[in-house]
């Protein structure tokens, strides 16, 4: 009893090869969409690998472009089997290759599923790269003057900007850092003496931070140096300011930014698997319908189209007895070759 | 005697039409383009109308949205009336209309080329604009407690941060302006009383900058306050100093932006009328 069975005349026919071909072509414009979406996440990753300790996964990336591009040669190849699909002597050529081709449409689709899978996973590895590398970031925010890291504030002031964050978890990681570089600190000066002498380090810390940490839409101008220190500024109570400085930290901004785009691009690729599933079904009631003609010299004859030639189980049953036989049938050849040599 | 004239048999003229068919619907396209480009224009004198004092001209991006609509109209047109002269019967319908429809091209071109023009002479325009909309927006800085400009520092921060540049001529125009709110000013202290007293309008000036004047590509951390005072900063010289804030001043760097703008659409606008 084969499973989903549906009659088919000629005009059935030409309608279904006509809109299974259709929907080919959207299949290629969503593989190239998914190559590049995969294209745009690999160049977000580059353009802050400095933030990321330069040894950020790109993993997820490439397996899109791959998808995507798999995706392209073989919707082009499903479209072309449709196409000839109505006229007879043409699909002669195809009909061989054809049932291998659906088995290899099938894996692809699950090879999708576990595409988008692993956008929405990968968002964990990718926050501990992040804490790593903020946190390095800032330890090199100084060092303008070694070869290697001298872009590093740079980079560091111009996220902060664009992010709208300051810091790593707070405006506070800036107090326990020394962020002003030797060179610009005159050491024969005691306040700096002093500051220095403070911690066992030997390090220039002080409660102030970068202006990249500035928020413009603070009604006064920006409050950068002795910022735990209230009776240094007019008017000002640092447990109540609100709109100094950026007040969320950068490796949350940062997570939910990436998050937001893999979480849209999983969401797309599933949105392309079902594409894919529904193209692979088109093509097999295409090959089925075209297979089982009542009067196989007559293309105006009636025929039957069906999803799998017996039912779920029955085919379970077949495809575990074939590989049992494959694996017997490697045996047998092994046994008959020492039959031989015994023998001889 | 005719101008131009040239020999046609049917061949040639079933070429014709179907050449001058798909150029009509290349046209239509530009003219997407060109009505695309009129909302992104008008869109971006929307965005920075504040530095601009609020009355700049939107007399090109209007033109050049009702261009694009009678572009894409006048086009779609043409590509059908060229689609039905291979059909003899269709084109007797049409044809009584083709003289008026040429009539309304030479009219669209003149239009079109008017629009090139002011592409170009616009400019000027907005660069006065620019200037006194810049200056106005440097003097109502501090007043983020009035309402109708408490966003003018936050917009003038954006703008420096954004085209990366300090003040309208250069960095020194902050310096002619108090810049910091009367209510974060301890009137009380000598200092302040000095400073306010040192002039004749009774102004807090310094020879200080806000921070989005600050360039990230200084190997410093930024010196904002006491910029003239050498001896404030340890190994600075204000005279050489050359990464520490942006040295461009925002006229000219907005107007660069929106004369790059405006000249696309002039180049783009001459590649019409040669297609039309």
């Amino acid at each position: 009893m084969a499973l989903l069975v549906v009659k088919f005349d000629l005009k059935k026919r030409v309608k279904l090869a006509q809109t299974v071909w259709f929907m080919y072509w959207f299949a290629v414009l969503a593989g190239i969409l998914v190559l590049s979406l995969g294209l745009f996440f690999k160049i977000e990753l580059r353009k802050r690998s400095e933030l990321m300790d330069n040894n950020e996964s790109h993993f997820l990336p490439n397996v899109l472009i791959t998808m995507g591009l798999l995706a392209c040669g073989i919707n082009a190849f499903g479209g072309k089997v449709c196409y000839d699909s109505l006229d007879p002597t043409k699909f002669a050529k195809w009909k061989p290759v054809l049932k291998t081709f659906l088995v290899f449409c099938m894996v692809f689709n699950a090879l999708l599923i576990l595409t988008a899978l692993l956008c929405f996973i990968m968002r964990i590895p990718l926050q501990f790269t992040l804490a790593e590398g903020l946190k390095n970031g800032m330890k090199y925010y100084k060092d303008t003057d070694t070869p290697g890291r001298c872009y590093m504030k740079r980079t560091l002031d111009l996220m902060q900007m664009e992010f709208r964050c300051c810091g790593n978890d707070n405006y506070r990681d800036w107090f326990e850092i020394q962020w002003v570089s030797n060179r610009y600190l005159d050491f024969s000066a005691k306040e700096v003496k002093d500051r220095i002498g403070s911690n066992v380090d030997g390090q220039y810390l002080m409660d102030g931070v970068p202006f990249s940490c500035c928020n413009p839409s603070s009604p006064r101008p920006c409050i950068q140096y002795q910022m735990t220190n209230n009776t240094a500024h007019y008017s000002y109570d640092h447990y109540t300011e609100e709109l100094n400085v950026w007040r969320r930290g950068c490796r949350d901004a940062l997570l939910s930014y990436y998050g937001g785009i893999m979480n849209t691009i999983g969401a797309l690729v599933l949105l392309v698997t079902m594409l894919e599933v529904a193209v692979t079904i088109g093509l097999q009631y295409v090959d089925t319908s075209l297979s089982t003609l009542a009067n196989p010299e007559d293309i105006e004859s009636e025929s039957e189209g069906f999803l799998l030639e017996k039912t779920v189980k029955e085919t379970f049953t077949d495809i575990m007895a074939n590989m049992k036989a494959m694996g017997k049938g490697a045996k047998v050849e092994e046994g008959g070759e020492e039959g031989v040599a015994t023998v001889s | 005697m005719p101008f131009l004239s040239q020999k046609f048999n049917l061949q040639k003229r079933v070429k014709l039409a179907q050449g001058l068919w798909m150029l009509y619907w290349l046209a239509v396209i530009v003219g997407i383009i060109l009505f695309s480009l009129g909302i992104f224009f008008k869109i971006e004198l929307r965005k920075r109308s504040e530095i601009m004092d609020n009355n700049e001209s939107h007399l090109v991006p209007n033109l050049l949205i009702l261009v694009g609509m009678l572009s894409c109209g006048l086009n779609a047109f043409g590509g059908k009336l060229c689609h039905d002269s291979l059909d003899p019967q269709k084109f007797s319908k049409m044809k009584p209309m083709l003289r008026p429809y040429m009539l309304l091209c030479c009219g669209f071109n003149a239009l079109l080329l008017l629009l090139v023009l002011l592409s170009f002479l616009m400019q000027f325009a907005v660069y006065l604009t620019l200037a006194e909309g810049l200056k106005n927006a440097i003097r109502f800085y501090k007043d983020t407690d009035t309402p109708g400009r408490c966003f003018m520092k936050r917009t003038l921060d954006m703008t420096q941060i954004e085209f990366r540049c300090c003040g309208n001529n250069n960095f020194r125009d902050w310096f002619e302006v108090q810049w910091i709110s009367n209510r974060y000013l301890d009137m009380s202290n000598d200092v302040v009383k000095d400073r306010v007293l040192s002039n004749v309008e009774g102004k807090y000036l310094m020879d200080s900058v806000p921070f989005s004047c600050c360039n990230p590509g200084s190997p410093r951390p930024c010196i904002q306050h006491h910029l003239t005072n050498n001896s404030a900063h340890y190994d600075y010289d204000h005279r050489t100093e050359e990464l520490n804030i942006w040295n461009r001043g925002c006229r000219q760097a907005v107007f660069s932006y929106y004369s790059g703008i405006m000249n696309s659409i002039g180049a783009l606008l001459i590649f019409t009328i040669i297609l039309e």
